[in-house]
């Protein structure tokens, strides 16, 4: 196709993603305009067809971002998270018993106390509303597809054009994407952006940072009998079904009217390409001592999401020329707490401080780097500092040795103030983790119940997933041979499995005898978790946006 | 000429409508809304007109809960001039709206109306021709093709079985069907200007129409669920099944 020129716009600040991070930063701009009486105009541009339609967490929220963010929020009648934590429980689970942690064992920094439990997009629609009382200029339905750059800087970015058919060619009602200029870039894109990718690499963002590890996250909306229901009740657990060489675990929060969120994480470091997180999570919920909780319920939303989880020491220098990565974009997760929506508000906040500093000069923009000088120092280091060595003891010596020097290490930072291990490393990046189908024991789940536990096609249902249908696809390979060639035969292809939406499908001409292979990408059911992106072990697979709009319609995630 | 569109916030197709747990009707917490798919058309099918010199004013008006003024932004995205909201938050029946909409008629005077042939969430099919009985105006249902002139508009409609054209004088009220038209992708900055069209806000009581209910809701349910499917073997076997169940 032949480009046309892009119409453009200019602003002071651009913002790509309206999740906490960025909905946070764009606030607290418009906070300090108003304050110092000097315009900054800044916008926001959303992939999801909605705000919140395609946040996907937990989630219980640490108020310490929100309390500094927008102190009124407590009292505000629109506010997005009314229950507070009652109970904490952490369990152990075996194949057929639950072991619960005494409370005593637990380390301080672990404590939902004071935290409360809702849904994260709602939140995120609770901050736009703000954000746009202040004059934010929000624009969800629009992804942002390029950087632009001015020489070696990040100059804005542009909008991918909407309307363009699957062989690239325009349809009739094709439209050109547009380029919004902006003297500051913010990423606020949540774990694997697209674009923060391409910074990262672009600026060697991660050249004095260890491997940013990742965690799939899968999620379940129940609204349950009332006689299963405990307002604020918060449980996790680790163990089963996963084996003792796998990380991960659950969650299931209560909150709202007989609202349960349950949801399940597995490290994607695991190492059985026959491994599917998908069933891991239904298998889950049928473990006696949790499926109670669901019988004679409803399952309102699926949904599925990475997350990052490398912690303190893989988070990248966070500031280029022009710009800054937010939130889950620079991988501001606490494992153990799984918990990143509050570092992912406190680091919008800090990034908009440091370029509204830098904004008052007139000059063109540079690196905001009292954003990449100060945030160790701030609440956001001192969250995750402590915490740093759980998630890589847990990868290196597994359960439950690896986890209990964890709880230890995190017991000696209680205690003493420091780590007795130094700073561990990460190892292996997640995709170089999988061992050959030939040296593993295959997994073999269980059929779905139809009560508890259900198949894959039914829950993407649950997401409301929706692309238009004639587009490019937005799931690239480097090279097509690669997935029958070499995944096949070496790993079994796993992206059938980690894949949570069953977007990959190997299919044969001869089901029966098992000839022909031909590898399937339906991306009209991606739910945009980013986990081929991150987990395909020759790493061939680039997630790029849809046409704006396009993907899951979350409600309450 | 001014052209009138009336738009609706309505339950998005994409997201699936679940029922209150007390039955009394669907639950809209959490749920995302849009502009109802046929008003889209609506309005486009309006600002195509004005772009084509026909037509000096596209008006978009809405009745319902504050929130409804969504899908008058997202008319005047497409292009639409100004929007009129009715605010209230009672359920308004189609006969209630359609006896605003007349009285909207009378104020703005438009050369025609158009509107979706129905809601996608309750389906009516019915403020259209009821609005055309209140004001006495000659009225094309689900239209695929609209040809609009200073005096008459001349209407392709879908009936079964064929197509059917009619040429009403105007002013005329014109109801939409899928086949009209695509409605564009609102860009960037006409959404940006959208935010900054006028909208006036009014009650039903500035129109003096009573909207109270007519009819009484008595439960809204699920419709039930299927039961799952059986293999047979031989076509006896399935005989003997057709038989079993009273099919046959
Ligand atoms: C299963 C699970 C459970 C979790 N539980 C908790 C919990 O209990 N408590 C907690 O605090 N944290 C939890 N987290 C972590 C938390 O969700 C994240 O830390 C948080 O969402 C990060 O916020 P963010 O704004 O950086 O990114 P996100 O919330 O991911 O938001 C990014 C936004 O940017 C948009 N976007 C991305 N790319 C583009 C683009 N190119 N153009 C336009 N738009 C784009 C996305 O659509 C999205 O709306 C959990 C995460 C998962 C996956
Ligand atoms: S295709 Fe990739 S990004 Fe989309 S749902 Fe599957 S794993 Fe996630």
């Amino acid at each position: 196709m032949n480009p046309e020129p892009r119409e453009m716009m200019e602003f002071d600040v651009v913002i790509v993603g309206a999740g906490p991070a960025g909905l946070a930063a764009a606030i607290r701009l418009r906070q300090l305009s108003l304050e110092r009486g000097r315009d900054i105009s800044v916008v926001v541009v959303e992939k999801g067809s909605e705000v919140g339609a395609h946040i996907l967490s937990g989630v219980v929220v640490d108020p310490i971002g929100l309390d500094q963010l927008l102190p009124e929020w407590r009292t505000h009648p629109e506010r997005p998270l009314t229950t507070e934590v009652t109970e904490d429980h952490f369990l152990q689970l075996s194949a057929s018993g639950a072991r619960a942690l005494p409370a005593k064992l637990m380390p301080k920094l672990l404590s939902n106390h004071g935290n409360f439990i809702g849904s994260l997009g709602n939140v995120a629609r609770f901050l736009a509303a703000r954000a746009e009382e202040l004059g934010v200029e929000i624009f969800p339905g629009f992804a942002a597809t390029e950087l632009l750059y001015d020489g070696d800087r990040v100059v804005g970015i542009a909008t991918g054009d909407m309307g363009v058919a699957r062989d690239g060619t325009a349809r009739p009602d094709h439209v050109r994407g547009m380029e919004l200029r902006a003297r500051y870039t913010l990423l606020a894109e949540g774990a694997r952006g697209s674009l923060s990718k391409q910074a990262i690499a672009r600026y060697w963002l991660d050249k004095g940072s260890d491997f940013q590890k990742y965690g799939i996250g899968m999620k379940e909306l129940w609204q349950v009998k009332p006689e299963h229901f405990r307002p604020g009740h918060v449980q996790h657990s680790f163990g089963w079904p996963l084996d003792k060489h796998t990380g991960g675990g659950s969650f299931l929060y209560h909150f709202d009217d007989n609202l349960v969120a349950v949801g399940f994480v597995v490290h994607l470091n695991y190492s059985n390409p026959t491994l599917s997180p998908f069933d891991e999570f239904q298998r889950f919920k049928t473990h006696p001592a949790i499926r109670d909780t669901f019988e004679g319920g409803k399952r309102l939303a699926y949904g599925a999401r990475a997350l990052t989880e490398g912690g303190w020491q893989s988070v990248p220098r966070l500031t280029f020329p022009g710009g800054a990565l937010l939130g889950c974009a620079a991988g501001f997760v606490n494992v153990p707490r799984i918990k990143g929506s509050h570092n992912a508000i406190l680091s919008g906040r800090l990034a908009a401080d440091a370029i509204a500093d830098e904004l008052v000069r007139d000059e063109p923009a540079i690196e905001p780097v009292a954003y990449e000088r100060n945030w160790r120092g701030s609440a956001i280091g001192r969250d995750l500092h402590p915490v740093r060595n759980v998630k890589p003891l847990w990868s290196r010596y597994g359960m439950p040795l690896g986890v209990m020097l964890g709880g230890i290490d995190m017991w000696s930072h209680q205690i003493l103030g420091r780590s007795l291990f130094g700073t561990v490393a990460h190892g292996k990046p997640d995709h170089a983790c999988l061992r050959l189908l030939s040296e593993v024991t295959p997994i073999q789940y269980p059929k779905p119940d139809g009560v508890v536990s259900f198949d894959k096609l039914s829950s993407v249902f649950l997401s409301n997933t929706n692309h238009a249908e004639d587009q490019p696809c937005h799931l690239k390979l480097r090279d097509p041979s690669v997935p029958i060639k070499n995944n096949l035969p070496l790993y079994g292809e796993p992206a059938r499995l980690y894949c949570p939406a069953g977007v990959y499908e190997v299919t044969y001409e001869d089901d029966f005898k098992k000839i022909g292979p031909r590898f399937v990408i339906n991306s009209q059911n991606c739910v945009h978790c980013k986990t081929c992106d991150i987990k395909d072990p020759a790493q061939n697979i680039t997630w790029v946006p849809p046409e704006g709009g396009g993907g899951p319609n979350y409600p309450n995630m | 000429m001014k052209i009138l569109v009336p738009v609706k916030l309505v339950i998005d197709s994409n997201a699936k409508a679940r029922v209150k747990p007390d039955q009394s009707g669907v639950d809209l917490a959490n749920v995302k809304l849009s502009i109802n798919p046929f008003d889209e058309i609506s309005v486009e099918e309006a600002v195509r007109l004005k772009e084509a010199g026909k037509v000096s004013e596209v008006v978009a008006v809405t009745i319902g809960v504050a929130k409804a003024q969504d899908a008058l932004r997202a008319a005047l995205a497409i292009g639409a001039d100004r929007g009129i909201l009715i605010q209230t938050d009672e359920m308004v029946e189609p006969l209630a709206i359609a006896k605003l909409l007349a009285k909207v008629a009378e104020a703005e005077q438009p050369g025609v109306v158009i509107l979706g042939k129905q809601a996608i969430d309750d389906d009516s099919n019915q403020t259209g021709q009821m609005l055309g009985a209140l004001l006495g105006w000659p009225q094309a249902t689900f239209a695929s093709k609209v040809d609009l002139s200073a005096e008459a508009v001349e209407v392709t409609r879908e009936v079964d079985g064929g197509h059917q054209t009619l040429k009403l004088t105007l002013p005329a009220i014109v109801t939409t069907d899928l086949r009209l038209n695509e409605p564009r992708y609102p860009s960037l900055p006409n959404i940006m200007k959208a935010k900054k069209k006028p909208i006036e806000t009014k009650a039903p009581a500035d129109y003096g129409v009573d909207v109270t209910p007519r009819l009484k809701l008595l439960k809204v349910g699920e419709p039930p669920a299927r039961s799952a499917g059986i293999k047979v073997k031989t076509a006896g076997e399935l005989v003997e099944k057709l038989k079993s169940a009273g099919a046959l």
